[in-house]
């Protein structure tokens, strides 16, 4: 599997730490409550298909990256610098 | 049907054409007492132990694919009870009883073989890491032995003793461990839950799960409507979706374990070896493979097969564990779906739909659970109540944070297992 980071090109994935889905980059108010901090730490949609997750370049430039794949083919659709997803 | 050796040498002799099947297939019923969603082993143990433990026969199991065509054929067979933490260990312990009696309880021959397993350490920090797990292991009234390098070479003298950066100080022994065949224990409890009258109906998705006003009626699946008073759900490595029918969402990422066996050779390996430093580990089936495997290949996957940096990463720690594996040639490998939860360990718990059950997360060690899986999956389903071994596998244990079991004391948090 390789990765194509929006800064360095494509890489091997040897390159990139795997920090889990996507949904990191929306944290929810301090104040939410446990059932929205639960779901937010722990349950996943966890799809067998398409999904974006976060990974680290910490053998490249030091980006975060959101990253569209296939949980079931490894292909790897398209890259995203996490900030701009975040805004 | 029974088996004899004498059955064994007639049929030898007329072309192996007098042998039976050894469970029915039957078309699913319009109703059932309880239906079990998943034929894997956890499912079919559990049939098994519904219809034993607890005389509920009126069940059916249904089975996306075929019997044996699951995690439960594709994992390395390890069978052991040398878990750590209040929870697992008692859990395992159980089930490890379970093992020691199941080819007596089912008739079958699941070449349960106690041949020892043997976990390596590599620095006086980790002895004393393994001599606590050693003694919490035998607290629990389980074996375990602590042996120093001398003890290891006499079990394991193929070993690099004195690799520059993993030198062997010695292992813990746990003589009860062991391996058996995989497919072997499908079979065995298929046949003793359908001679017990459970429907085994394969080829049979769920595609649905009625639930009025809070309470299970029944499965909608690709054979029609089944109606049930209870639900249970026991298929790792799919458990999301299926869950999902039911509108849950579960603390579950499903993950790839690899695997890999070798061409057969003569015995040569005679325990199951771990050397948790190249998260590598290694047995000999009886055919004469050698069967090995290592860490998660570590970003979610339904792939059912793993990339290439895991697998030179698996040979690098054989190589550097014991140099005379080079010589064998690999035939094949495979990966497993891992239900992985935050805290690597798993969960048997009811759900907030009444009469829906679920038994999930089993993480990399769903194999050895087999038997107690079932047979606390049926206490919880049949009696309501959890059973003793298995109570502290809650599924509300990551919301409120007591009872997290980090048997690896990595944090409890998705991509740390």
């Amino acid at each position: 599997m390789r990765i194509n980071c929006p800064n360095c090109g494509e890489r091997d994935r040897r390159e990139f730490y795997y920090q889990g889905d996507a949904l990191a980059l929306t944290r929810p108010a301090p104040d939410a409550g446990p059932l929205a901090w639960n779901d937010y730490l722990h349950n996943r949609d966890n799809p067998a298909g398409d999904t974006k997750d976060l990974w680290f370049h910490e053998g490249g430039c030091g980006a975060w990256i959101v990253v569209e794949r296939n949980t079931v083919t490894h292909a790897v659709h398209g890259t995203t610098l996490a900030h701009k997803v975040k805004r | 049907m029974g088996y004899s050796g004498f059955q064994v040498i007639k049929e030898g002799l007329f072309g192996q054409k007098g042998w039976k099947p050894v469970w029915r297939d039957p078309e699913p019923k319009a109703e059932y007492d309880a239906v079990i969603i998943g034929g894997g082993g956890h499912g079919l143990s559990t049939a098994y132990y519904l219809a034993k433990e607890h005389g509920l026969t009126n069940i059916a199991v249904l089975e996306k694919g075929y019997i044996g065509g699951g995690n439960v054929g594709r994992n390395t067979t390890i069978v052991r009870a040398n878990y750590f933490l209040p929870g697992n260990s008692e859990f395992y312990s159980h089930s490890l009883k379970l093992w020691e009696g199941m080819e007596q309880d089912l008739n079958y021959n699941v070449m349960h073989s106690q041949r020892g397993l043997i976990n390596l350490f590599h620095s006086d920090g980790q002895r004393d890491a393994f001599a606590r797990r050693g003694n919490a292991m035998i607290n629990q009234g389980d074996d375990a032995i602590l042996l120093d390098t001398e003890g290891v070479r006499k079990h394991l003298p193929y070993l690099d003793f004195d690799n520059v950066r993993f030198p062997i100080y010695g292992g813990l022994y746990h003589p009860r461990g062991g391996t058996a065949r995989h497919d072997a224990v499908a079979w065995g409890y298929a046949r003793g839950a359908d001679q017990r009258g459970v429907d085994i109906i394969q080829n049979c998705e769920v595609t649905g799960i009625d639930i009025e006003g809070g309470v299970v009626k029944g499965v909608q699946t690709t054979r029609g409507a089944i109606k049930a008073g209870k639900v249970g759900i026991v298929v790792a490595g799919r458990s999301g979706q299926v869950a999902a029918m039911a509108g849950m969402r579960l603390p579950i990422e499903s993950h790839i374990l690899q695997a890999f066996v070798t061409e057969g050779l003569k015995p040569v390996i005679n325990h199951v070896v771990s050397f948790g430093m190249g998260h590598f580990y290694i047995s000999q089936s009886d055919k004469g493979g050698l069967v090995f495997g290592g860490d998660l290949d570590f970003y979610s996957s339904y792939a059912a097969r793993g990339n290439l940096p895991m697998k030179e990463h698996v040979m690098d720690a054989a190589m550097t564990l014991m140099p005379m594996i080079g010589k064998a040639r690999v035939l094949r490998s495979w990966g497993g779906i891992m239900d992985m939860t935050p805290d690597g360990s798993p969960i048997i718990d009811k759900t907030p739909t009444e009469g829906l059950f679920i038994d999930c997360g089993w993480c990399y060690g769903g194999f050895k659970a087999v038997p107690g899986s079932g047979f606390s999956f049926a206490h919880l389903m049949a009696t309501g109540n959890h059973h003793e071994p298995a109570a502290k596998f809650r599924l509300d244990r990551f919301r409120d944070g007591v009872g997290l079991m980090d048997e690896e004391g990595t944090g409890s948090q998705h991509n740390l297992h």
